[in-house]
């Protein structure tokens, strides 16, 4: 059971960071300080990850198209090992995306939390409430002469 | 015969430095960055990676820069990418039920739960041009107001509650991927539909446009049109579970056609589906009409002999990259093939004047 609750921890984390603008992710971890050394278990790398829907959005899978990612894995000093996979070509997106992945499994969290995913994850809510309230300004309010439930 | 084989570098080096003159335009006009083309010519940008068959706004505008706008040829420059590409392996099947939507509409319910949203739409434009956009000005914020939590629910669910639509199995087969392996015919539904989704807007347009009409008419509602952002999910082998990796925008076109039924079996509305990347409503109800063609033969309806009944027609003729390939390597040198042909009408025309008169 603490195995699942760890691995949803990481899951959200690693999603946020996954999804965030590199620039901002940048900005972030500058804040931290910094960077702690790190070996690379696999630098960055770019490549493709296919995507796939469903037939009537709910049916048999079928391929859509490819998407760019890059993925690397680095190990720091106590032995911690971070994984990134990022959407897009960015080595340092992913670099650093692996680097708060790492430090988030050990004593910094709660820094690195207040400092990078906390920020990250507040910026995109917002953007997502932003555009769903432009979207709310185009829901079409129909004109009924009588109203049914009046 | 001799034929030249060498001397043409000099001439196509020159040819590629004016190219790139040409393609920079007035030095006395700003240069069109990147970013302008990614933040401003979007629905290009959107065009490229459908049909590049690449989802990475930056490349795709990138590629609209080199090619000078030429869309194909920009989709040639990503699809010819791709191929230098490592494959990571495969996402989840997106969740279009979870999307995040920009727009909304039916066709078939006006009042469904959730509502019609518009969003950033062309449709009730006039199609007048706007002097406005050639002089530099701001652009008024977009209005803004409280969002509905409520979900969206799709169309075709609240039909297939009462048994009124076929339903789709749900199944989580690895679909073939012709990206892979070469097309064979026939071409199971999974196979069509990957060569729709990146095949050429305009072929896929005019196929969907003759079915309306009356070459496999299909008689097509759009029961739902939707566009938005939805989240990217793959397994990590590394990690033993599943995060998200990114998130796409996406446009999906449900239709509900006419019915298939018989005396044993009660009558029930046929569905087409439509799926592309980015904003792009023509393509994905192009893609839902042209799908629901191909069916003809699971649904168990006549083959009338139309041309968006016919798979190997419509997909060995939707790729604009194979298509331009071919047509376009015409125009390269074939000096050679039409020596003999010259010869060949040579001695034809001799033999003629050869021939002793009757």
């Amino acid at each position: 059971m603490a195995k699942d609750a760890e691995n949803a921890a990481r899951r959200r984390w690693m999603g946020v960071l996954a999804k965030a603008r590199p620039d901002r992710l940048a900005a972030c971890v500058a804040a931290l300080g910094p960077e702690p050394a790190h070996h690379w278990l696999r630098p960055p790398e770019v490549g493709a990850v296919m995507l796939r829907g469903r037939m009537g959005g709910t049916g048999a899978p079928f391929n859509l198209g490819e998407m760019t990612v890059t993925r690397c894995a680095l190990r720091l000093a106590d032995g911690t090992v971070g994984h990134g996979h990022v959407q897009g070509r960015d080595r340092q997106h992913a670099r650093q995306a692996a680097l708060i992945d790492a430090l988030m499994q050990g004593a910094r969290a709660p820094e690195v939390e207040a400092a990078v995913l906390a920020p990250l994850e507040a910026e995109a809510a917002g953007a997502r409430r932003n555009r769903a309230a432009k979207a709310a300004a185009t829901k079409v309010e129909f004109f009924t002469m009588v109203r049914g439930e009046d | 015969m001799y034929v030249a084989v060498k001397g043409g570098a000099r001439a196509i080096e020159n040819a590629h430095a004016w190219l790139a003159e040409e393609r920079r335009g007035d030095p006395g006009v700003a240069e069109l960055s990147v970013a302008q083309i990614r933040g401003q010519l979007t629905l290009a940008v959107d065009r490229v990676m459908a049909e590049g068959s690449l989802y990475d706004p930056d490349l795709a505008a990138l590629a609209i820069k080199q090619a000078r706008g030429d869309l194909i040829e920009a989709i040639f420059l990503i699809r010819a990418y791709r191929t230098t590409l490592p494959r990571f392996g495969a996402a989840y099947p997106v969740d279009t039920g979870a999307m995040a939507c920009d727009r909304r509409i039916s066709a078939t319910f006006k009042d469904l739960p959730g509502g019609q949203v518009l969003g950033p739409t062309f449709d009730y434009t006039h199609r007048l041009l706007d002097f406005k956009l050639a002089a530099e000005g701001e652009t008024p914020p977009a209005a803004r107001a409280e969002p509905d939590p409520a979900a969206m629910p799709r169309v075709t669910e609240f039909l297939n509650q009462e048994g009124l639509i076929q339903g789709e199995a749900h199944i989580d087969t690895s679909p073939p991927d012709l990206t892979r392996e070469p097309l064979e015919f026939p071409a199971c539904r999974a196979l069509r539909q990957q060569a729709l989704t990146r095949g050429d807007e305009g072929f896929v347009l005019g196929m969907a446009y003759s079915t309306q009409r009356g070459y496999g008419r299909n008689h097509p509602f759009v029961g739902e049109l939707r566009v938005g952002t939805c989240s990217v999910e793959m397994e990590i082998p590394e990690l033993g579970f599943a995060i998200e990796i990114g998130e796409v925008e996406l446009t999906e076109c449900e239709t509900v056609n006419q019915f298939a039924g018989s005396k044993t079996e009660a009558a029930q509305f046929t569905r087409g589906y439509g799926l592309v990347f980015g904003h792009g409503e023509r393509k994905a109800i192009s893609m839902a009409l042209v799908d629901r063609a191909l069916r003809w033969r699971e649904l168990g309806e006549d083959d009338s002999g139309a041309p968006a009944q016919d798979e190997e027609f419509v997909l060995q003729h939707a790729d604009n990259i194979q298509a331009t390939g071919f047509l376009e390597h015409i125009k390269l040198p074939h000096y050679v093939d039409f020596q003999s042909e010259v010869e060949l009408v040579r001695k034809l025309r001799a033999a003629v004047r050869e021939a002793p008169d009757d």
